[in-house]
This record gives structure tokens, C-alpha cells and sequence, in this order.
């Protein structure tokens, strides 16, 4: 009987599982140098979390969102997303690289669409949907106010408009797994801030998984469910630290005297991983 | 500001055109060139005018094989470059033998193909075609080796497979080392099908030029070098306007 209903709760929580990374190794080969970019990762991703790595840069955060879209493929070790090895690039995932890497023939609104015209369902049905999906082109190119540049080509923009433009190419097929590599990394701290806001309500909305990588710890502990701090090269998780403040989040709940105390452990967690390698 | 740009672009290359006209008549005038050495511009387009409708014919005939043979060309090398560019392997095993065929000089060729296919148009076309493919390959091949590996990834990451990664990326990636080698290799096809004109054909301005100079009618062949020269100048300007119209965001305009 009590055997019965763990066996039960042990299936319910591998398919809850987003993500799983099983002592995972991962060393980048070149002709004649090899670099370990990533040991031993242990680390389990509840379908629905949101989940934020921080760490030193070049500590191997991009290498982990990598991972898991299938970009590369472990040395050791296992990635599973919803319970499957995974073999190469898969239709749940989005991404959202660290540079914005649109597409320079296209215009912003193109650049947007391009998973559709890739990812199925929608590659079929593009041309008939056609109206439909520039409207929610635009509509995501607004919620990161960038209405009026839908017809301007990259180079036309900024850093951090492109930035924006990426993030919304990341959501536009709606993936149940969301990769953000430093999605803010170029803005400034109040549009940052705004847009915090736009990913909380686009979260809470959809109910997407969504692995976020940051250096901004307050971004961190504003966006997360859960932190995990990593190491430096090879990059190691070390600490993980779950954030308990309900949602949706306010701006001003930063100023509260618990979200100032996870902070500054955080904080304290990064310094300590920095020193002790250095 | 625009009419001055507009001054810049046609009227400086108009107005050197014709002082080295007036130089040209100068030197023939002052020395007393004899015509059949070096004749004056003046003899040259009376030449022309008198020839004219002679030169039509056979401008359109050059004008043709340079089209034909150039078209096989970008065909024939947007695909090989395509190929080559996207693949290590064909890359290997192909383009040492691009190289070399490309150093045989094209003149040594027309005499094979006039034994495989008689005189005429076709070894003009061929000659067009082998003198100009060429730079298309090693353009083409070129853009597409180049591709950013994080595009490639953006692609990738979504899913696509080989091809559509190609589609999406790799082909509109090479649009502009296409372009410009489109305009290098037009004038070369005209040199190529001119070549083949002079030894093996009956028609065509390279014909035309080589049975004037045998008749020491030097002004007629200047004409047909002026006609060379205009008509290469057309294309090689029609192609220009199609790449700033295709691949503009390339020059970010
Ligand atoms: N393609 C590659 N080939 C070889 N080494 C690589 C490659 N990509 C990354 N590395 C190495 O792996 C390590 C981790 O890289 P990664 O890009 O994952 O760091 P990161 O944590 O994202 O850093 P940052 O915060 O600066 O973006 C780095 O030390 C880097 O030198
Ligand atoms: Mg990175």
C-alpha cells in the first residue's frame, strides 16, 4: 500500500521534470587544447519552475543553456527534458542567446516570425495564419516597446533593442522550455526592470519552464524560483537556494528587508566562489 | 547634397571619359599618327557610324553567347559553390581541381572545342561560360564557409534540419558575395566569348575586329573595342543597381 503510492509519487515527479542533468561532464576539444567547462552536474527543473543560474563569467552558464537545447552533447553524463535523452535540438525549447544573432536581411518583424516558419505546427499553416502571427509579432514587439521598429533592420537598432527583439523571436512559438542567456544584459536599470515585470506576467501566463542566467543578483531573486550559484571553471552548481515570496512580485517588494537578506546571501555565496579558486 | 552626389556619380566618370578623348585626338593630331597605328576618336566613331549596321549584328550575336554562357555560369556556379562552401569534404576533394582548371589560360581551350563542336556560337558560349564561373564558385563558397556559427546555432536550436538551415540562412547569407562576383564575372565572359570570336567563329564583334585588323582597317577595329567596352559597362552597371536593390541590408542602406 505505502509502497504502491511511492512508486505513484516517484512517476508523478519525473514527469513534473522539465528538466534533469545527470552527472553531467562537459570538455570543449580544440585541435590542441581541451578546456572542462562544466563537471559534475547534478540538477533537477519542476515543469513550471523558474529557475535562474548565476555565476562568475566564463564559469560555463551559456555551455549549461547549450546543453539543454541540444547545441552540444555532454562528455559524461545525461540531459533529459520531460523524461527524454536529449539527442539534438528539440520544439520545446526556446532560446535566447547571449547576443541577439538576428538575422541582418531581416527586419525586425521577420526576425520574430522565423520560428514559426521553422517549428510545427506553425511551419504548415504559416502562410494561411500569416495575419494572425504578425499581429502577435507586434504585440510581443510592443510588451518590450519596441512598436515602430517592426520594419527596421537590425543594425538600425541598439544593443539593447535587439536584445528585446531576441527575447521576443525566444517567445513567439511559445516553448514549453524557455533558455534566457542574459537576456537583459544590455539595458538599462529601469527598462530592465520593466521588463522583469513583462517576463513575471508572461510566465505566470503561459506556465513555461524558464531557465534564466543572469549576473544581476537582483534580477535573480526577483525572477526565481530557485538560484543556483555556480563556480568557477569547470563550473560546478554550489549553492542553490530557493526563493519563497509569492507572486506575482512587485517592484517594491525588492526594498523589503527578507528579498535585501536573500540578496545579500547571494551575494556573499559569489564572493565566496570567487575566492576560492582565485 | 543629393544633386551633388548625383554630379559625383555620373559626371566625373563622363567628364574623364571625354578629356581622355580630347588627349587621345590631341596625341594623333600633334604627332601626326598614321591611321592604321593608332586612329584619332573622331575616325573611329566615323568608322562606326559607317559600319554601323554591320556592328548591330554582330554585337548582338557577342552579346548573345556573353549572355548564354554567363547564365550557365551562374548557374552552374552558385551550385558548385553552394556545394563546395557547404560541405568540408567536396570542399577537399574539389577545389584544388577548380584551381588548377581555372590557371589553364581559356585561348588554349577554344581549339578543343572547335574540334568537338565546330566554329560558331558554341565554343563562345562555352569559352563565356568557362572564363566566368570561376569567381562565382570561390565567392559563393566563400560566403557560405564564412557563416556565423551563432547564426547557424539560432536555426539549429529551433529544430531546423541541414537543408533549412541553408535555406534560411546560408543562401540569403551568400546573396552578396554573389552579387559582387556576378559583376566580375560579366565583363570576364565577354572577354571569353570575344576570345573564342577571334579564332573560331564567323559572326560577333571579336570576329568582326579580327577580319578589319586583316584588312588594316584600324579605326573599325577600335570601334569594335568601343563596343566591347560600352556594352560591358551596361551589364557590369545592370548589375550593380540589381545588388543595391537585393542585397542593400549587406551595405546597410
Ligand atoms: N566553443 C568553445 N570552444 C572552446 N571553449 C569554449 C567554447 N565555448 C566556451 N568555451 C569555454 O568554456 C568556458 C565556459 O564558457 P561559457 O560561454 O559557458 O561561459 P559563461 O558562463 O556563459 O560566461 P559569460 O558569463 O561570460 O557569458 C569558458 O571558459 C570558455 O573559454
Ligand atoms: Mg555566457
Amino acid at each position: 500500500m505505502s509502497n504502491e503510492r511511492a512508486v505513484a509519487s516517484a512517476q508523478r515527479s519525473s514527469e513534473s521534470i522539465a528538466v534533469a542533468f545527470d552527472n553531467v561532464n562537459l570538455v570543449y576539444r580544440a585541435k590542441d587544447s581541451s578546456t572542462a567547462a562544466l563537471e559534475d552536474i547534478n540538477m533537477s527543473v519542476g515543469k513550471g519552475e523558474f529557475v535562474v543560474v548565476a555565476g562568475p563569467s566564463g564559469c560555463g552558464k551559456t555551455t549549461l543553456l547549450k546543453l539543454i537545447a541540444g547545441l552540444i552533447s555532454p562528455t559524461e553524463g545525461e540531459v533529459r527534458l520531460v523524461g527524454q535523452r536529449v539527442r539534438g535540438p528539440s520544439k520545446v525549447v526556446g532560446m535566447a542567446f547571449q547576443n541577439p544573432t538576428l538575422l541582418p536581411w531581416r527586419t525586425m518583424l521577420q526576425n520574430v516570425l522565423l520560428p514559426l516558419e521553422i517549428v510545427e505546427p506553425h511551419r504548415s499553416q504559416f502562410r494561411r495564419e500569416r495575419a494572425a502571427y504578425m499581429r502577435k509579432a507586434n504585440e510581443l514587439l510592443e510588451s518590450v516597446h519596441l512598436t515602430g521598429f517592426a520594419n527596421a533592420h537590425p543594425w538600425q537598432l541598439s544593443g539593447g533593442m535587439q536584445q528585446r527583439a531576441s527575447l521576443c523571436r525566444a517567445l513567439i512559438h511559445e516553448p514549453e522550455i524557455l533558455l534566457l542567456d542574459e537576456p537583459f544584459g544590455a539595458l538599462d536599470a529601469f527598462t530592465r526592470e520593466e521588463l522583469w515585470l513583462v517576463l513575471q506576467d508572461l510566465w505566470l501566463e503561459r506556465t513555461c519552464t524558464v531557465m534564466l542566467v543572469t549576473h544581476d543578483l537582483r534580477e535573480a531573486v526577483f525572477l526565481g524560483d530557485t538560484v543556483y550559484v555556480m563556480s568557477k571553471r569547470p563550473g560546478t552548481l554550489t549553492e542553490r537556494s530557493e526563493v519563497p515570496f509569492s507572486r506575482p512580485r512587485t517592484l517594491e517588494g525588492c526594498f523589503e528587508p527578507e528579498f535585501l537578506e536573500m540578496f545579500r546571501r547571494i551575494r556573499e555565496q559569489i564572493g565566496e566562489v570567487r575566492e576560492r579558486t582565485s | 547634397m543629393q544633386l551633388r552626389e548625383r554630379l559625383r556619380d555620373y559626371a566625373l566618370p563622363t567628364l574623364t571619359f571625354v578629356l581622355m578623348l580630347g588627349l587621345w585626338e590631341g596625341i594623333v593630331v600633334v604627332f601626326n599618327m598614321p591611321r592604321f597605328v593608332l586612329p584619332a576618336p573622331t575616325a573611329v566613331w566615323a568608322s562606326f557610324l559607317r559600319w554601323q549596321s554591320a556592328i548591330w549584328g554582330h554585337a548582338l550575336q557577342t552579346l548573345y553567347t556573353t549572355l548564354v554562357g554567363f547564365g550557365i555560369a551562374v548557374a552552374v556556379g552558385l551550385l558548385l559553390g553552394w556545394l563546395v562552401g557547404y560541405s568540408a569534404v567536396l570542399y577537399k576533394a574539389l577545389y584544388p581541381l577548380l584551381v588548377a582548371f581555372n590557371s589553364v589560360p581559356k585561348v588554349a581551350i577554344v581549339p578543343v572545342l572547335v574540334i568537338w563542336f565546330g566554329i560558331g556560337t558554341v565554343p563562345a558560349v562555352l569559352t563565356a561560360f568557362l572564363i566566368s564561373f570561376f569567381p562565382i564558385v570561390v565567392n559563393v563558397a566563400t560566403g557560405l564557409a564564412t557563416l556565423e556559427p551563432e547564426l547557424r546555432d539560432v536555426l539549429r536550436s529551433l529544430g531546423a534540419g541541414r537543408f533549412q538551415v541553408f535555406y534560411k540562412v546560408g543562401l540569403p547569407r551568400t546573396m552578396p558575395y554573389f552579387f559582387a562576383s556576378m559583376k566580375v564575372a560579366v565583363t570576364l565572359a565577354f572577354v571569353g566569348s570575344v576570345i573564342a570570336e577571334t579564332v573560331a567563329s564567323n559572326r560577333g564583334v571579336g570576329y568582326l575586329m579580327i577580319a578589319a585588323s586583316s584588312r588594316f582597317d584600324v579605326p573599325l577595329v577600335f570601334a569594335g573595342l568601343l563596343v566591347i567596352g560600352a556594352m560591358g559597362v551596361v551589364l557590369y552597371v545592370g548589375f550593380a543597381f540589381l545588388e543595391g536593390r537585393l542585397t542593400s541590408w549587406a551595405y546597410r542602406k
